[in-house]
């Protein structure tokens, strides 16, 4: 009797594995994503749990809690951020954006796509190996060659990443410049996609090097080369180098689509025009261009000469100057506006807010002086939080919200929505705002405990109860997706009323997108106020 | 070379800081602590970034407010930009921003080069960082690991390096940091101007017990500081003598 549904069910399953179609590849990276987000939120909180008190709390073992870390650091970075934002928005989006009835290579899509879960599955069996990595996300040696977790794993899951991240990379890269509707000429292009296509090609450019440390890096563990050992000729500030060349770039990697997506709500719900939109563009290109000559920032107190240190002191203070434009186009995109404060709206004016704070607290991490104070305290990770980590995932709530009846046919509830985002919105300020405060009074980052500051303790309990806020918060936005999907209202095509090309797709786009190949001649994403 | 490099385009610079008047003098005899000047340019900083924080804020607060949607069809009325206004839009913020930018480095550079240069005559100690501990050595061969004793009002400059990773020397009173690591020879310098206890502790993460790496500098009265230096001194001789006589 139950045959027929279970070969339905089954059919549907092998639908999904066996699919090519963008969006059901953006939507299984988005799976995959949330699932690194989800265990790598509570390896957070059991960090903080930890830290709620001077001495062992939930551990006894600072070996268990070094691996919490590690886990947390490199599968927010690596397994949830850059793919929520380079694959799932990225591959969902830029083919409905630039009218496409795919991707250029939706079979190397699927590869990519399989080659993240890959990823995904091997990182999250750090739980289950004997020797679990526990040298943190940046893996620096001596230490991560000397240590008895296990340096071949936390490399091959980096390799299979990246793997992933550079052949979606090349596809959306040549979908942007070949697969354009007629008329979608490059100045009408979302910002969406234009900060992706560069976040892109920052990808593509540094992820090798990445690729080349950390293979560098289980070559000398495994094999007795000796790069990073200065014994034999070798220099444990080559790893460093390497590896922040990369992993500063990947900063914009996050940050550039972030914006992109945060433009494109904020233009939706302000039903308004990008301000100086070429300047953003310009502005966007630029960050590219300058990420990569910033990365001796992360190295300000480790022995570089001072020439560079100061040289890019004043190339890392400077890369304000191209996101301050970006943020005069993000703001004057308000000016004139009619703006509604639907919950995706909300969330990308949180990401604002948040990532207001988060760069300017960037200049005094930027200028090498102060940071020989603050580098590698809890103020550090207060500012990345601000900046990047939790402004990137206000910036993916604002972009599952928004696309929400686009790819489910369902809408949100806005009340459970909003009260998920206010919720969110106050504890990470309550968390990240306090650490601040016991960064620069000297707490260092990557501390199991903290018995030579027992004065810290009181501020510490406050970012604990600040990070079980926000953790509640995200569990009221999974429900509120829960409820969606089960419960929630038929979307229409089009319910926020935006001009953008995504939104002419039927409600959820079919095979192919559009029926036709859509005529973008008299096309504008921002075309808002011509109505007049 | 560095300095003087960094001293003439910080001439050139001072015009765009003219507004600001509190410099630290570069001239003169005196020791400048860099932990004094540390939390003055970050006062400054701190002001500098409040200021831009809080304008950023009100603009999008009003915007937000004055331009909310009253009706459900209601579209945006955006400005059309002339193509002056767009290049005005760009290269007045460029200007300002990097006016700033350019204003904090050049105040940044100073500081660097307060933290970067030792003032002679510095009491040198030598440390082996290692998992996990800091092991310093003085001038007179005295060791000791985890304390570091000095003499309250004269400036200490630490020559570094690991015998195992990459380690990091932080007191946090005296606003410094530097990594030691094997191969390589780092130093950090601090003037301790009174006697008193400050913490040590290590800022890069070094494995299992990274957070329990720490120490103490502990700076007494000049003579004190003597009595000590001689006492450990003598405990040496008598373990070599009696370790010669066995
Ligand atoms: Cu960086
Ligand atoms: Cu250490």
């Amino acid at each position: 009797m139950s045959a027929p549904a279970q070969a339905g069910f089954g059919k549907v399953l092998k639908e999904w594995i066996f699919t090519c179609d963008h969006k059901r590849v953006g939507i299984l990276y988005l799976i995959g994503s949330l699932a690194a987000f989800l265990v790598a939120g509570l390896m957070a909180m059991l960090i903080r749990v930890e830290l709620s008190s001077v001495g062992p709390t939930l551990t006894a073992n600072p070996g268990t809690y070094n691996v919490w870390l590690y886990f947390h650091g490199a599968a927010m970075i690596l397994g949830f951020q850059i793919p929520a934002l380079t694959g799932f928005l990225a591959n969902y989006l830029i083919p409905l954006q630039i009218g496409a009835k795919d991707v250029a290579f939706p079979r190397l899509n699927a590869l990519s796509l399989w080659l993240f879960w890959m990823g995904i599955v091997l990182a999250l069996l750090t739980f289950v190996i004997p020797d679990p990595p526990d040298f943190m996300w940046t893996a620096y040696p001596p230490y991560s060659i000397i240590s008895s977790g296990n340096t071949a794993f936390y490399t091959f899951t980096v390799l299979i990443m990246g793997f992933a991240s550079i052949a979606g990379g090349v596809n959306l890269i040549t979908t942007i410049i070949y697969m354009r509707a007629p008329g979608m000429t490059w100045s009408k292009l979302n910002m969406f996609v234009w900060c992706t296509f560069a976040a892109f090609i920052v990808q593509l450019i540094f992820v090798p090097v990445l690729g080349t440390a950390v293979t560098m890096l289980t070559f000398d563990k495994y094999l007795g080369t000796t790069f990073f050992s200065p014994g034999s000729g070798g220099d444990v500030l080559l790893y460093q180098n390497l590896f922040w060349f990369y992993s500063h770039p990947a900063v914009y990697v996050i940050l550039l689509p972030f914006l992109g997506i945060v433009f494109d709500v904020v233009a939706t719900f302000a039903r308004n025009r990008v301000f100086n939109y070429k300047a953003a563009v310009y502005g966007a290109i630029a960050v590219a261009l300058m990420s990569g000559e910033v990365w001796i920032h992360h190295l300000y107190a480790s022995g570089m000469p001072d020439w560079i240190r100061i040289g890019m002191m004043i190339s890392t203070i400077l890369i304000s100057v191209p996101v301050g434009v970006m943020m005069i186009s993000l703001v004057g995109t308000l000016y004139r506006g009619a703006i509604d404060f639907k919950s995706p709206m909300l969330w990308a004016l949180g990401c604002m807010f948040l990532f207001l704070i988060g760069g300017l607290t960037g200049i005094p991490n930027a200028m090498s002086a102060i940071d020989l104070h603050i580098h590698d305290t809890h103020f550090v990770v207060a500012h990345f939080h601000y900046v990047m980590a939790v402004a990137g995932t206000f910036a993916v709530m604002a972009g599952v919200t928004y696309l929400f009846p686009k790819m489910f046919g369902k809408m949100c509830n806005e009340g459970i929505s909003k009260l998920g985002f206010v919720v969110t919105f106050i504890g990470a300020n309550v968390t990240f705002f306090s650490m601040f405060f016991v960064g620069l009074q000297g707490m260092p980052r990557r501390y199991f405990d903290y018995q030579q500051f027992p004065q810290f303790q009181g501020l510490n309990q406050l970012i604990t109860v600040g990070a079980f806020i926000m953790a509640l918060g995200f569990l009221i936005v999974l429900i509120s997706w829960i409820h969606a999907l089960v419960a929630g209202k038929k979307a229409v095509d089009n319910p926020w009323g935006s001009r953008s090309l995504e939104w002419t797709t039927s409600t959820p786009p079919g095979p192919g997108n559009w029926a036709e190949v859509p005529d973008c001649t008299n096309f504008d994403p921002y075309g808002y106020g011509s109505n007049k | 070379m560095l300095k003087r490099f960094g001293t003439s385009a910080l001439a050139v610079l001072t015009v765009l800081g003219a507004c600001s008047g509190a410099w630290a003098s570069a001239a003169g005899g005196a020791i400048k602590n860099p932990a004094a000047n540390w939390q003055h340019l970050w006062d400054e900083m701190l002001l500098d970034i409040t200021i831009i924080g809080v304008v950023f804020a009100l603009i999008i607060i009003y915007l937000l407010i004055r331009y909310r949607r009253t009706q459900p069809d209601q579209e945006g009325n955006p400005p059309v930009l002339s193509l002056a206004a767009q290049h005005a839009w760009v290269l007045i913020p460029v200007f300002l921003f990097m006016a700033d930018d350019l204003f904090l480095a050049a105040r940044g550079w100073n500081l660097w080069n307060d933290y970067r240069s030792v003032p002679a005559g510095s009491y040198e100690v030598e440390l082996k960082a290692q998992m996990w501990s800091f092991n310093f050595k003085h001038p007179n061969g005295v060791e000791e690991s985890g304390t570091l004793h000095v003499e309250a009002g004269k400036p200490v400059v630490v020559r570094m390096t690991s015998a195992d990773v990459v380690h990091s020397m932080f007191i946090p009173d005296f606003k410094v940091k530097e990594d030691s690591m094997p191969g390589r020879v780092t130093y950090l310098w601090f003037y301790p101007e009174k006697s008193g206890e400050h913490v040590i502790t290590c800022a890069e993460y070094c494995g299992m017990m990274h957070s329990g790496m720490h120490g103490k500098v502990i700076a007494m009265p000049k003579d004190q500081f003597q009595a000590w230096a001689d006492a450990e001194k003598a405990k040496i001789a008598t373990a070599n003598a009696e370790g010669g006589k066995s």
